[in-house]
């Protein structure tokens, strides 16, 4: 095993090439592109074997990958943002076709205005498509989430394509140390793909592009995605039991910070909940009584482990790096649906929306959120959600916009 | 844990000098993150890197806003408030410079009352293909800076950061961080780690709610014409073309054809003149002109003598 420094972008690579992947469709997009230049570089060089075609769209990338699952192989793609949108279609396509393969997204802010710094808004608009999705914190996470994504949806209980997020800039471009497992250590844990009887062969011809009319054929199937998306859950476990075993690295489905004690605690996704992590540090040093509860599983959701782990808490914030337009943050909502009606359930949910492209949480506003938090539990209500906004970026917003203003002028009178 | 930022201009191998650093703390036992950060990647635009070294696990991320360390490669980006150099600076932050100013003189410039070091690192380049290797030498004079880093580490970082380039290239940098290594001797351990911001004693953040604004204002829209003479290009020039008059021969076309961003004018005398505000600086013209009237000067060089006598 070798200890190195490694960006999040070279670990989800190193990812792919200890999976054993046989073949990788790709399409460039930021933060992403360096994903698939290292896995080109190495299969080039003769590094690693494999096979990698570049497409031209994502939307014929993702038809390729589920296309060469089909076949029994195993297949890697990474992609980010307005790519995933553009591949959008074909992610719930091939996800019905119960073709099971790794696909990297790297997370940025969508378009408009557009941007390439990082949030959650792409990942979510792919939260129904049938892909389950692994979000992770650290580059090492990365690393090993690409492995244990294999495992989870190559399993005959589950059979489906599995995401693994990271997040652009904040881990895509970051380096960190990194274990990299040895090849053999690796492969003996990814195993290989057994394809069972699905396993498309031109020789034998069968079609994935089934048309059903009137909606009860249309309902068992989706029904069927939705039920294998659930078993995830108890095979996520295992897996992650058995990965714990052999690398000694420990990814339960929802990591719980310190929440044991806690009366309050903080609930978010992705690599800023390191920095909570490290703000749950410096409040208990103040004498707070706080934890973190990070899921890394978003599909399927893991209710149940979350209502235990809720179950008598004060009060909860969930910090959202997402915003669904006239609702809020999306994590918000799915946590208050996993919680309502439940016995013990904390009396106080409150929203934070923050760190949209790529806008930093600084040390301060995690403390200032547990305090709002703890004034709201005291009052008994649960408060409006709150926009991480503050008077300093209005100004300077309203600064670029009298520059705007200006500007117009200048160049209309130069007319 | 020590927090350093490193700034620089597209192409002046910050990045590289961020892992350069990066590595040599790894190398030396420390947990270490390491990070570019740029917008729209392009040479010559104000870039920055950043590194964090601690003895345990790293939970901060982003952009560092409390700096131990700052290291400014080129120190025409200093006055530049778009570049952020001294953002987050108090009495605590080394700023190290690349300059051929002295330190006094950056203190007074600045009104900062923190420790300033210079590294006249550009004082050594006559050869402009020298430039690259300003990344290595700044990472080597932070590695001395905060004295936990040895001779040897940060050799074999920089050997393990340029591998792919040979072992001429590897040569050259090391001879130049070392160099750099060794003249900071009298600063080093200077730079020393601070801690994280207490949940105790906090300064506030003033959260204010964002109000409704109509889409005519608050839609991403420009509403104006031919509106990307507002941006200053040339703020991202690491060299200038200075035209030689007397040299010229008023031909009146080629320089100003061949300009590719269309900021070389000619006059009814055929003579051009460039425009300073939005030339990149991508030496076209200097390539094309038949009788060689256009040299390129640093910009550093340019802007100090005031060569050309034009804005910036």
């Amino acid at each position: 095993m070798t200890r190195a420094l490694l960006t999040g972008n070279a670990a989800a690579a190193w990812g792919a090439r200890l999976s054993g992947v046989d073949y990788v469709p790709a399409f460039p997009i930021t933060p992403q592109t360096e994903i698939i230049e290292t896995l080109a570089c190495w299969i080039d060089n003769g590094e690693m074997p494999g096979r990698l075609v570049t497409l031209d769209s994502e939307h014929s990338m993702i038809t390729a990958a589920g296309a060469a699952a089909a076949t029994g192989v195993r297949v890697f793609s990474a992609t980010s943002s307005q790519g995933l949108l553009y591949a959008m279609e074909m992610l719930y396509t091939v996800a019905g076709w119960r073709a099971p393969f790794v696909l990297i997204n790297v997370s940025r802010g969508l378009a408009s205005p557009i941007t390439l710094e990082s949030d959650h808004n792409d990942i979510m608009a792919a939260r129904d498509s049938g892909f389950l999705q692994i979000h992770c914190a650290t580059c090492q996470e990365v690393l090993d989430s690409t492995l244990l994504a294999y495992r989870l949806g190559e399993d005959a209980r589950v059979r489906l394509p599995v995401i693994v997020n990271l997040d652009g800039f904040y881990l895509s471009f970051t380096r960190e140390p990194v274990e990299i497992p040895e090849a053999e250590q690796g492969s003996r844990f990814a195993g290989t793909f057994d394809p069972e009887n699905m396993r498309f062969r031109a020789t034998t011809p069968e079609s994935q592009a089934v048309a059903v009319l009137g909606g009860s054929p249309y309902s068992y199937f989706r029904y069927e995605i939705h039920l294998a998306a659930e078993n995830a859950l108890t095979v996520y476990d295992e897996l992650a039991a058995e990965f714990a075993g052999a690398f000694g690295r420990d990814y339960p489905a929802v990591e719980a910070y310190r929440t044991e004690d806690a009366e309050y605690i903080l609930v978010m996704l992705g690599s800023f909940a390191t920095k909570a992590q490290g703000a749950v540090d410096r409040l208990r040093d103040a004498g707070w009584s706080i934890g973190l509860l990070r899921p890394r599983l978003l599909r399927p959701f893991p209710a149940a482990t979350l209502q235990r782990l809720l179950a008598g808490k004060k009060g909860v914030a969930v910090i959202d790096q997402n915003l669904s337009m006239g609702r809020g943050g999306v994590l918000h909502t799915e946590l208050l649906a996993a919680l309502y009606g439940q016995a013990h359930a904390p009396p106080v949910v409150a929203s934070f929306i923050g760190g949209l492209g790529g806008r930093d949480i600084s040390a301060e506003e995690f403390y200032e959120m547990a305090d709002a938090l703890r004034r709201a539990t005291d009052e008994g209500r649960t408060p409006p959600p709150r926009l991480l906004y503050t008077r300093d970026e209005i100004r300077e917003m309203r600064k670029l916009q009298a520059v705007a203003h200006v500007e117009r002028e200048e160049l209309n009178e130069r007319r | 844990m020590y927090r350093i930022r490193f700034h620089g201009r597209g192409g002046q191998g910050m990045k590289t000098a961020s892992r350069i650093l990066g590595n040599a703390f790894f190398g030396e036992g420390f947990e270490v993150q390491d990070a570019p950060r740029y917008g729209a990647e392009r040479r010559g635009a104000p870039i920055f890197a950043y590194v964090r070294a601690a003895r345990e696990a790293i939970d901060e991320r982003g952009i560092i806003t409390r700096p131990d360390l700052v290291i400014v490669a080129d120190d025409t980006l200093v006055p530049e408030p778009a570049s952020g150099v001294l953002a987050g600076v108090d009495e605590h932050t080394v700023l190290l410079i690349n300059t051929m100013e002295s330190a006094n003189v950056w203190r007074h410039r600045l009104n900062i009352s923190g420790p300033v070091i210079t590294l006249p690192a550009s004082a050594d380049v006559e050869d402009r293909a020298e430039l690259p290797y300003i990344g290595a030498t700044c990472a080597g004079a932070g590695a001395r800076l905060v004295g936990v880093i040895g001779r040897e580490t940060l050799a074999d970082a920089i050997r393990l950061e340029l591998a792919e380039h040979g072992a001429g290239v590897i040569e050259r940098n090391q001879e130049n961080a070392l160099e750099a290594y060794d003249r900071m001797e009298e600063h080093a351990g200077t730079v020393t780690e601070s801690g994280a911001t207490s949940a105790v004693d906090y300064e506030r953040p003033e959260w204010a709610e964002l109000p409704f604004e109509a889409a005519r204002i608050s839609a991403p829209t420009i509403y104006a014409a031919a509106n990307s003479v507002e941006v200053r290009t040339g703020l991202w020039r690491t060299l200038r073309p200075v035209i030689d008059h007397e040299r010229c021969n008023r031909c009146w076309w080629v320089c100003s054809t061949f300009c590719p961003d269309g900021v070389i004018a000619v006059g009814d005398d055929g003579s051009p003149s460039i425009d300073y505000d939005h030339c990149k600086g991508c030496m076209i013209c200097v390539a094309m002109c038949p009788p060689h009237a256009i040299e390129a000067v640093p910009e550093q060089e340019a802007q100090h003598a005031g060569t050309a006598g034009e804005a910036p």
